[in-house]
């Protein structure tokens, strides 16, 4: 087995942490182990350490080995994997896909579930109840139970603001 | 305006109470939060850095909490400023290294200390003496409520607070408590402490946060998880477990006394006889002989001396504010000896600890004596 940060040592740290029912691994030689503070097993959080490893690995693979880039901020998957930082809000949806898999690793769940500004909790309101009332809509309409899907369009209509987009078809 | 004058002094700090604070020295829950359109600091040039810092210091400086408040830019402070403010856990030793862009707002009271730049555009933090996380939390989402009517923050339906570190993300909370252990490492039960700790999704880390040594059986709890539960959830889930780490710590100094008092009093006189007496001395061994002192105390092995004594003297012998009280620059070694005084001078009053019967009340030595 070789070192999962270095890739050219043998590995010879091996980690495991297990958060609740969530088991993460890690493979280390004894340099890496050494850089990465790994010395003391009470003292550090596999989740930092997995940031910039595990993470970037998934990127790379999610692109195919393109090089992403942020539209917006010009950070990459190599500064990423450098510090382990973001480059700006836009990043999340930049690198989506690689992020998703270390976001489950690393929290409890993958959607928000805390406080949202005040000015915004009408509109995430509305959004989520829109999402749900589409979902019960598309379900009506593939069981062929069409007085239920235009009694369902007609809600949508009701409480969706001008040109959302929502198509009924 | 000179940050010197306006800390509140060690002696006052010292003697304010919590619930808990036997054990729990602070609590502190942290948020962090972006402006949406911006780069994120690590990232942004200093052009934008300083645009960011110049939007966001008049909006906290206008909160109600912040009246007559420290506001200052990092490169306005010396570098033992900053390391003043690090000693007292108002700053990150990450923020004490920024310079131009970043900045700080800290309120009178030292109970609200707003980092501007720092790896977020925004860390805000409330500070409570003891065992608080309820009330930190609430006053900090209250200040937060505040602010992002003032500013924009960059936040998502599905992600939350966007922060530049995906650990970070969703509600952007750091509940945190600084806990004095030396019941659970005097008796060796703090490694199994910590990895259960640990097992529960928080993390245990030392005196100045991320990966630093257990100073002065000084350790810090805190919650690593951030996306996918709200943040009551987490302040009550990390006030559960401090209660469980409290009662193991009280049971953890029972039992030392009772099956192992020649080992408590050895480590506990030894402490003061060396903190009383030595005529050089690191700040390193005088945090961990502290705080065998402090838990003397609290074991009534010191009558008539209050905790306070020895908490002032924690921050006291710190380097940077021993170095703050002298007109000289002073090399390590030359401080080892200033501080060695200092606590010689301050300890004058502070008799040699006593040595106390224990057992159940009634039995054993206790109940000749009361014969």
């Amino acid at each position: 087995m070789i070192c999962s940060n270095c890739k050219e040592k043998p590995a010879t740290v091996h980690l495991t942490q297990i958060v609740g029912d969530k088991m993460q691994k890690l493979d280390l030689c004894e340099e890496c182990a050494k850089a990465k503070g790994v010395n003391d097993p009470g003292g550090f959080a596999l989740a930092d350490l997995m940031l910039g490893l595990g993470a970037s690995q998934e990127m790379e693979q999610s692109s195919g080995g393109v090089e992403i880039k942020c539209p917006r901020c010009g950070f990459t998957q190599a500064d990423f994997k450098k510090s382990g930082r973001l480059g700006c809000p836009d990043c999340y949806k930049t690198f989506a896909e690689g992020l998703e898999g270390l976001l489950k690793t690393m929290h409890k769940g993958t959607r928000h579930a805390g406080k949202v500004p005040e000015a915004l909790r009408a509109s995430r309101d509305q959004a989520d109840r829109l999402k749900s009332l589409q979902k019960k809509l598309d379900k009506a309409i593939k069981e062929e139970d069409f007085e239920q899907a235009a009694q369902l369009r007609d809600e949508i209509k009701h409480i969706s603001p001008r040109g959302t987009g929502l198509t009924v078809t | 305006m000179d940050i010197h004058q306006f800390l509140v002094s060690p002696a006052e700090i010292a003697q304010r109470h919590g619930p808990h604070d036997r054990i729990v020295m602070s609590s502190r829950v942290r948020l962090a939060r972006n402006l949406k359109d911006a780069t994120f600091p690590g990232w942004a040039k200093k052009p934008e850095r300083v645009r960011v810092f110049e939007l966001i210091r008049p909006a906290v400086e206008s909160l109600p909490e912040m009246k007559g408040a420290f506001s200052e830019a990092m490169d306005n402070l010396s570098a033992l400023d900053k390391q003043i403010l690090v000693e007292r856990h108002l700053i990150s030793r990450e923020h004490a290294a920024k310079s131009s862009g970043s900045g700080l707002v800290l309120n009178r009271e030292e109970t609200f200390c707003v980092m501007i730049n720092e790896e977020d555009h925004l860390r805000m933090q409330a500070l409570r003496p003891g065992l608080q996380l309820r009330q930190a939390w609430s006053a900090i989402d209250h200040l937060d409520s505040e602010l992002e009517k003032k500013l924009d923050y960059a936040f998502n339906n599905d992600l939350g607070y966007m922060t530049a570190c995906p650990t970070n993300l969703g509600t952007g909370i750091r509940v945190s408590a600084m806990l004095h252990l030396p019941g659970l490492v005097l008796a060796e039960q703090i490694n199994p402490i910590i990895q259960s700790v640990n097992k529960l999704g928080l993390a245990v880390r030392g005196l100045y946060g991320e990966g630093t040594e257990a100073l002065g059986n000084i350790f810090q709890v805190s919650n690593q998880m951030t996306l996918g539960e709200n943040e009551t959830t987490i302040v009550e889930r990390l006030d559960k477990v401090l209660s469980q780490i409290i009662e193991h710590e009280e049971n953890a100094r029972q039992t030392l006394l009772e099956k192992k008092p020649k080992v408590v009093y050895n480590h506990i006189g030894r402490a003061y006889g060396i903190l009383a007496n030595a005529h050089s001395i690191s700040s390193k061994e005088t945090m961990n002989l502290l705080s065998l002192m402090r838990l003397g105390v609290d074991m009534s092995l010191f009558p008539g001396t209050e905790r306070a004594v020895v908490d002032e003297l924690f921050i006291l012998t710190q380097p940077a504010h021993l170095q703050k009280q002298l007109s000289d620059k002073l090399s390590a070694e030359e401080r080892d000896l200033i501080r060695a005084d200092m606590l010689r001078e301050r300890l004058k009053t502070v008799g040699r600890p006593i040595v106390k019967r224990f057992g159940p009340p009634g039995t054993g030595l206790d109940k000749l004596a009361n014969s």
